[in-house]
């Protein structure tokens, strides 16, 4: 009871906090500077359209590469944890074979969603979606296939090579920026090209796509780990 | 429409954080996490929203130059993408190791895992 | 149009508080509850789609909807299982 009462007091408190930040909120009518900065100058610096997608990789282009190496811990912590946690022995269920439909099914889907990941990463600076999205849409394809047969089992060796690699090209590509151009992760390594064409805004395709093959490993692996819990 | 989103994020947070502290279930204290990052996510992409602007992404109807004039706050969004990135890091994180500590003690239900209580 | 955004707004977001209760309630079951979260993931999708930010929409439908409510139905199997 006192528990409860301790609960409710905090909340409303924290409420109380937050309808004085939601009544005292007064939209702004303006961008401010920096927002102002990136919407007019976004377009001279790297050349593309999608400034959400230039500010992730061009402007803050560390903090992505801080973001995919905590996504990387994780999904190595989340492999550590589960590793040990299968256990030997137990019931050893046989199990059921998926059927003709399901096989048939997610062989026909899974290189459709693929090629859309990868459309969507490779477009990331022109269209909405990029690295991120198109990752999560080829860690779905790993999905369907563990979900039409839970007891596939991919190779460890491959997502791992897939991941390293795009990590080690995504990091050489920000080291030729701090050569051939303004600073790290520069993306004017390549030329600007014309606004709107898929081979525009320098580097910036070829990074989101790198971190789209890296967070899809990322992700995968995280699903194999969950997945491999379940047999002894 | 700005009001409308903090207004709703601000409330979720609530929700998210009362579920978490008074469940007993690890999994429902998780699930009411993960309400209250999307609440968080939606405060962030309130502040950024403007008044009858568009998405940040130019094309021929929206040129570069007219772009300061017409375009909402791109940076929110880009921070946003990065939390949702990293809260699904981190549910999985708490999730592994909620079925760790399962397969140690047998059970997902605090009230009984008492060595750490004082 | 003006007066079509504010009200797909608050419809959206009478949903998503009655989920996200539907979710953090404990006499529900507990794949209610999962998915219920993931409802307020997705309606969150949408509100984003309103609030003129579309990568984060498609972010928030992908991972935050998709891939967490996977997860916790993964670990549900698993602790389900014995």
């Amino acid at each position: 009871m006192i528990r409860r009462a301790t609960v409710l007091l905090l909340l409303l408190g924290l409420g109380g906090v937050f309808s004085a930040l939601l009544f005292g909120y007064t939209p702004d009518d303006e961008l401010n500077r920096t927002a102002a900065y990136y919407a007019g100058q976004t377009v001279r610096d790297t050349g593309a359209a999608n400034i959400v997608t230039a500010i992730i990789v061009t402007y803050r282009g560390l903090d992505t590469l801080g973001e995919v190496t905590v996504l990387f811990l994780s999904a190595a912590i989340v492999g550590l944890v589960l590793a040990h946690g299968a256990r030997a022995g137990g019931a050893r269920r046989r199990p059921i074979p998926p059927g003709e439909l399901l096989e048939t099914g997610s062989r026909l889907l899974t290189p459709l969603i693929l090629l859309l990941g990868v459309h969507i990463f490779v477009n990331g600076h022109l269209t909405p979606g990029g690295g991120f999205q198109g990752g999560a849409i080829l860690a779905s394809a790993t999905l369907l296939l563990l979900l039409a047969n839970p007891m596939r089992r991919f190779s460890h060796r491959l997502i791992r090579l897939l991941e390293s690699l795009s990590g080690l090209l995504f990091v050489l590509i920000g080291l030729l920026g701090l050569l051939l151009a303004g600073g790290f992760l520069d993306n004017r390594i390549l030329p600007l090209g014309t606004l709107g064409e898929l081979t525009s805004a320098g580097a910036i395709p070829l990074i989101y796509s790198l971190i789209g093959l890296k967070v899809g490993a990322e992700f995968s692996s995280m699903l194999a780990a969950l997945a491999e819990t379940q047999e002894p | 429409m700005t009001e409308i989103a903090l207004a709703t994020g601000f409330l979720l947070i609530l929700i998210g954080l009362y579920g978490a502290l008074t469940n007993r279930n690890l999994l429902r204290m998780i699930v009411a996490f993960s309400v209250a990052n999307t609440g968080v996510n939606l405060v962030l992409v309130g502040v950024g929203y403007l008044r009858g602007r568009a998405a940040p992404i130019l094309d021929a109807t929206l040129p570069a130059a007219e772009a300061p004039a017409r375009i909402i706050d791109p940076l929110p969004q880009a921070l946003v993408l990065t939390a949702i990135v990293i809260g699904v890091g981190t549910t999985a994180l708490m999730l592994a190791y909620a079925y760790r500590l399962y397969l140690t003690r047998g059970t997902l239900d605090i009230s009984r895992l008492r060595e750490l209580k004082w | 149009m003006s007066a079509l955004l504010p009200a797909m707004g608050l419809l959206l977001s009478a949903a998503m508080l009655v989920a996200a209760l539907m979710a953090v309630r404990g006499r529900r079951s507990l794949p209610i509850s999962i998915l219920a979260a993931g409802l307020v993931s997705l309606l969150a999708s949408v509100q984003f789609l309103l609030l003129a930010a579309p990568d984060v929409a498609m972010t928030e439908a992908a991972i935050g909807s998709g891939l967490t409510t996977f997860l916790f139905f993964f670990i549900l199997a698993r602790v389900r299982h014995d």
